[in-house]
């Protein structure tokens, strides 16, 4: 429960967005000589058409590697030499996936902006031969087509896409700090518009075939098949690729035409931005807005801004060009370097490593119906898990089974569900008072209040109904799992859940395990995660587990920080302002005051002075005055139900006053206090990579930055020292550790890492 | 408005072993009493011998005969009239057909789909209009495109287990005129109207009203469960199967032109003849209309634009139309003096995903009746598969005869193979004869009835596919046998 609302609520240009796009996985970097035979693609001729088929070897997806290219232009040579041949077809024949996107390994493995930049011009070519070809090109699209691979698409002059859910297009390129470098900021505005060119690009938000189709990104639908003499898959990309070779043959014989129809909304739109004053106007919009979200810090969006606005104003020369540049330019940067590290790290922990669990759970139970307990339970019974949602009292539940509703329900509204997918989906949820059906459970996870005693209460009502094999999970964001599962009879199958508030929107779960807790208990708890979509770090028991531990002392930093009679509102914009996507005093609010000196009290009877910093005393006097936070209306800021901008709690001064303290102005600028709070936060990560705690830099790069938001464009705490320098950092901690004694002592690992420049957490 | 095809197969045995005799012959040959002995003997001296079908301790259910009112395209002749009076015209035909004296009747059971939401038991309005008693009960039921399958098997369980001797199965749907309801805004906005007691209350009611309340509810066009239409369905499944629209076209026009033959020879020995108020007196079906592949071949898809195969020519069309049958217990007809058409034997209904397998009901519910009856494919002398769509028939013919997807799909170690089209559909089928939907099944099981009695044969397989709602698809099975001469 540390992390709070606002954390999920982050949007554009933050991790949780960037790293949604599972799709786009690099492939691993094989070098296999280019031989006459064709490792990623083969080809055939249909009568007059040519039908080019990719499919990368060894790998789940395709990425348009430099091989894959290379082939890909022997082919259309070969395509555009014959005679016999008078259109073509491009399909994957991979299920799920065209192309998910550029080789991520071949930009990783450019030491400089120029050779990135070449890569970007030899695609440029490429793809402008191929927007030229007289002979026509379909792109006939079944699963995942991101970065390169929707930039390939919209250089064919025909695109024609599965309406399946996995059929996504996107230009997730911001997302990992870079932009799209083979043509598609100069195309998709003459595609789909300005405006909608914007969004795709800046957003880097996946786009489904349907929205597609209206939008103008794909010319055609085709609806997936169910089974017939073969299996669905494999016949709906024969079919895709049948009613792609009769419209390649339309094409070449003029029979259809790629020009839309546009509407008249179009016209008018495109008319307005046929005037220069017009697009001006847009193009300060967008940069404001972009600003405003990403604070400077992320340098992608606004170069993206800046090529789109050279290709239209100054002709497509100066746009290739300026995009190459600008590819290489941004493939060199720190948040590049970041946000790939945090992709990749995504993609590391949405695997199980403990392998496939004895028994898969069927069916799950959840006590507790507050709001961690449905939110456990919704993001279940929407992947088909049959749940029993336990409560004591009968509101209490109802609040809960509502909570899943809404859920669900929001996403009809959305219209990503259907309202039946939503009613079958409810249908898993079973809600009870009592432990009916707990002997046929498979894993029992408990969200009830954060007390040890009732925890133990809890563990032994839940043991004497349930079989053997089942597991005991529990979900709490302080309490030790060791000291829950004193009481239990079977130790081994009792594993730490940590899930994070709203569960529904954070991706992040974190897995504890105890010394007892046994491998398979392990492996069936990360089973169920992944099946609840989570992105999931496995760390060891200890007071505060890893996350609450490493935001524990930052807190405690925060209200050193007001004592020292900084505003709530400045420390707000000093945290954002650094990156991350709460303010630390709303994150107060969020988290809930009476939650945060709960966490606050235990962890500093078991870290002592290294947790130190600011009063308890201030969250007593809050809590005292009936200041939670968000929940009860007030804390450091008034909420009122449909006010947007939040004032300040004035009843506040009071306290805040009573509790001041001097700054020390050599490390109170404003600088300076962003660095107490984020190097408090990275000397704890440190000291819990270098205690075990955690097991990879890793999982406590994505535990940070999914589960507490740290700022995405650091690429979370050991990325930061990484690419900050760990001389930099202890240098800071022992500044301030002059100032305020041990609680800014640099661990020994961090040291150790400053001492030697060429230590780093990632080689 | 196709939504409504669940899929059902219907599966009728029937064995023959004398000359058919005409509908208005057998009116008057009705015999006194007849015993069951007479009818032992008559089984024997069949020349195809094979085990009766009888099951021990059973009753043995028998159609005695059925009528149907000429199926019209919607929007036609029968577009004044409401649905319960096709349904009491189709009453009147049997009662006519058969002369069965209506205080024997002690149920009546009527299929449809669409409701009329003024006559929601239909059934019953229609019995009291074609004057049977008042204390024969009735009711309708509705499973879709084999609603009136249901209604039979419905009298099958009510004779099986002893509750009636007598039951008049049918069915109706009227196309041409379906409910539009008010938008629920509107409904709700209507509803707290009534409950308002002053002028202010009133006033404050009104006042909410919005423009886009007066924009009407139709009924739904699409699956509830699914949002695809059938026709949808339908192209998706055929492209499943890869069936090309040449193939679907074909079928069509064989469809058309054996339809267009049974009717010139006077086959369709079911219709009877309706008297339409202000009307001529309709005869005949009007949508049965032979083509060429050339100019079906001119139209375009109907749902799946522009690719799609299924179109207006290979689709069934909206049709109005009613049907009725008389079903006994065996002895009970035998001892009215009757000589029934048929024997009603197994009968089992199946569903499945009613998304990719919407359409496939026939596929899985032939084996499995077969298999109940203890007869193969070669027994069948008849087939009658309800024509929903020239790609639905063909996906159906091409599934079941996949090993493939009897392994992977059925749970069967092998496939059961396709009925052989010689004996399939021979009179035409709902792509031209029309599809009432809730009338079609008794039209299904008078064909392949009367089709044994003409061409010779044992046993009939009845099987229609239907879909929507909150099931899938299922199947009926019956054995029909025609006693006597």
């Amino acid at each position: 429960m540390v992390a709070s609302r606002a954390i999920g609520s982050l949007r554009r240009f933050t991790a949780s967005r960037t790293l949604r796009c599972s799709g786009y996985i690099c492939r691993s970097f094989t070098r296999s000589s280019v031989l006459l035979t064709r490792t990623h693609l083969n080809y055939g001729v249909k009568g007059d058409v040519a039908v080019i088929r990719i499919n990368s070897p060894n790998s789940k997806v395709n990425t348009l590697s430099q091989e894959l290219h290379s082939e890909f232009m022997e082919v259309m040579n070969e395509v555009w030499s014959s005679s016999q041949i008078r259109s073509a077809v491009l399909i994957s024949t991979k299920p799920g996936c065209f192309i998910a996107g550029a080789d991520l390994n071949m930009l990783n493995a450019c030491t400089t902006s120029q050779e990135v930049t070449q890569i970007s011009q030899e695609a440029q070519k490429t793809f402008e031969k191929l927007e030229k070809s007289t002979k026509p090109v379909v792109a006939a699209i079944n699963g995942s087509c991101l970065g390169g691979g929707l930039e390939l698409a919209i250089s064919c002059q025909y695109r024609i896409a599965t309406k399946d859910k996995k059929t996504v297009l996107g230009s997730p390129e911001v997302l990992l700090g870079i932009l799209p470098g083979a043509g598609a900021t100069q195309r998709l505005p003459k595609m789909v518009g300005i405006p909608a060119a914007f969004d795709i690009m800046l957003t880097g938000r996946g786009i489904r075939a349907d929205r597609a189709k209206k939008m103008g990104l794909v010319d055609q639908l085709v609806e997936p098949l169910g089974p017939g003499v073969k299996p669905s898959e494999e016949r709906t990309i024969e079919y895709l690729e049948e009613v792609a070779i009769t419209f390649a043959k339309g094409l070449a014989d003029k029979k259809i035409t790629p020009k839309r129809d546009k509407g008249l909304v179009e016209k008018l739109t495109s008319y307005a931005l046929s005037i220069p004053f017009v697009r001006q106007q847009i193009y300060k919009k967008v940069e404001e807005k972009v600003r405003k979200q990403t604070k400077g810090l992320y340098p992608a969006p606004l170069k993206i801004i800046d090529v789109v606005k050279t290709g239209i104003e100054q002709g497509s020369n100066a746009g290739y060009l300026s995009e190459s540049q600008r590819f290489g330019e941004l493939a060199m940067t720190k948040e590049s370097k970041a946000l790939m590290g945090l992709y990749r790290g995504q993609t590391q922990c949405k695997k199980n490593k403990f392998g496939a669990p004895q028994k898969e759970v069927k069916q799950l139970a959840v006590l507790g119906a507050g709001l961690m307990g449905a939110g456990i339970a919704q993001v279940s019974v929407d992947k088909g898990l049959q749940t029993i949602l336990k409560d004591t009292t009968l509101p209490a539940l109802g609040r809960g089974q509502q909570q899943v509703f809404k859920g669900l329900n929001d996403k009809v509204k959305k219209k990503t569900l259907t309202s039946f997918e939503r009613d079958t989906m409810f249908s898993n949820l079973i809600g009870q008072l009592d432990y009916r059906g707990f002997e046929k459970a498979d894993m029992v996870i408990e969200a009830v209040f954060e007390d040890l005693n009732l925890k133990h209460r809890v563990l032994k009502e839940v043991e004497a109904v349930i079989p053997d094999h089942c597991v005991f999970a529990s979900n709490t964001s302080a309490l030790p799992i060791g000291e829950i599962a004193t009481v239990s009879k079977r130790p081994e199958k009792v594993i730490g859940m940590h899930y994070f508030s709203p569960v529904d929107k954070m991706q992040l779960l974190e897995i504890i395990t105890t010394e007892k807790t046994s491998k398979d208990t392990t492996a069936s708890a990360v089973d169920v995660g992944l099946r609840q979509g989570k992105v999931i770090i496995v760390v060891k028991d200890g007071p505060g587990f890893y996350t609450t531990r490493c935001l524990a002392p930052m807190m405690s930093e925060v209200i050193r920080i007001l004592q020292e009679g900084v505003g709530p509102k400045k420390l707000d914009s000093l945290t954002t302002s650094f990156g991350f996507p709460v303010g630390a005093a709303t994150l107060v609010d969020e988290v809930g005051v009476d939650v945060a000196k709960h966490v606050a009290e235990n962890l500093s009877k078991d870290f002592g002075e290294r947790f130190a910093g600011g009063s308890l005393e201030m969250l007593r006097q809050m809590i005292s005055k009936g200041f939670l936070g968000r929940k009860s209306g007030k804390g450091f800021y008034i909420y009122q139900e449909g006010v947007k901008n939040k004032n300040l709690n004035s009843d506040m001064d009071s306290i805040l006053a009573s509790l001041k303290m001097p700054s020390q102005p050599d490390v109170s600028s404003d600088e300076d206090i962003q660095y107490r709070l984020v190097t408090r936060f990275v000397n704890e990560a440190v000291l819990c990579l270098q205690e075990g705690v955690l097991a990879t830099p890793t999982e406590g790069d994505i535990g940070a930055v999914f589960g507490l938001g740290f700022p995405p464009c650091l690429g979370g705490p050991f990325h930061f020292v990484d690419l900050y320098g760990a001389q930099k950092i202890v240098d800071r901690l022992r500044k301030y550790e002059a100032a305020y004694g041990k609680q800014f002592t640099p661990c020994q690992l961090l040291v150790d890492h400053a001492n030697n420049p060429n230590k780093k957490f990632y080689q | 408005m196709n939504q409504n095809f669940k899929m059902t197969s219907l599966l009728t045995y029937t064995f023959k072993n004398l000359p058919s005799t005409s509908k208005w012959a057998l009116r008057f040959c009705v015999r006194p009493l007849s015993s069951s002995s007479q009818l032992q003997a008559a089984a024997a001296s069949q020349t195809k011998s094979k085990k009766t079908l009888a099951k021990p301790n059973i009753r043995n259910i028998v159609v005695v005969d059925g009528v149907r009112i000429p199926f019209l395209l919607s929007g036609t002749s029968y577009k004044d009239l409401m649905p319960h009076d096709l349904a009491r015209a189709a009453l009147l035909g049997l009662l006519h057909q058969t002369s069965v004296p209506k205080d024997v009747v002690d149920y009546i059971v009527f299929g449809t789909v669409i409701q009329e939401v003024k006559t929601s038991n239909v059934a019953r309005e229609a019995a009291l209009g074609a004057g049977f008693s008042d204390k024969t009960p009735a009711h309708t039921v509705t499973m879709a495109c084999i609603s009136s399958n249901q209604a039979m098997t419905t009298a099958v369980g009510l004779i099986a287990s002893g509750q009636c001797d007598v039951v008049v199965a049918g069915g109706v749907e009227l196309m041409s005129d379906v409910p539009i309801r008010h938008s629920r805004k509107m409904r709700k906005m209507m509803l707290d109207l009534n409950k308002a007691k002053t002028l202010a209350q009133r006033l404050s009611v009104i006042s909410k009203f919005r423009l886009n309340f007066l924009s009407p509810e139709l009924p739904a066009v699409s699956e509830f469960s699914t949002s695809e239409t059938m026709g949808h369905s339908a192209d998706r499944l055929a492209a499943a199967f890869a069936i090309s629209r040449e193939e679907q076209d074909e079928y069509a026009l064989r469809s058309h032109s054996l339809a267009k033959r049974a009717q010139d020879e006077g086959l369709l020995s079911d219709i009877v003849p309706f008297k339409v108020p202000g009307r001529d007196t309709v005869t005949q079906d009007n949508g049965i209309r032979p083509s060429s592949l050339d100019q079906m071949a001119k139209l375009k898809p109907a749902f799946i634009k522009p690719y799609g195969t299924v179109t207006a020519a290979n689709s069934s069309f909206l049709t109005d139309g009613a049907s009725a049958v008389l079903i006994m217990a065996e002895e009970k007809a035998l001892a009215m003096g009757y000589k029934p058409k048929a024997y009603l034997r197994d009968f089992m209904y199946v569903s499945q995903d009613p998304k990719d397998q919407l359409l496939l009901g026939p596929t899985y519910a032939t084996p499995k009746v077969l298999e109940k009856a203890g007869l193969t494919m070669n027994d069948i002398d008849a087939f009658e598969f309800h024509e929903a769509f020239s790609g639905q028939i063909l996906a159906n013919l091409k599934a079941m005869d996949s090993d493939w997807f009897a392994q992977n799909y059925m749970g069967r170690k092998a496939k059961v193979g396709s009925p052989p089209l010689e004996k399939f559909n021979n009179w035409g089928g709902s792509l031209s004869l029309g599809h009432p939907f809730g009338a079609t099944g008794c039209r299904l099981v008078m064909a392949a009835a009367n089709r044994l009695r003409k061409e010779g044969g044992q046993y009939g397989l009845v099987a229609a596919c239907a879909a929507g709602g909150q099931v899938g698809h299922r199947s009926l099975i019956g054995a029909s046998r025609k006693l006597f001469s």
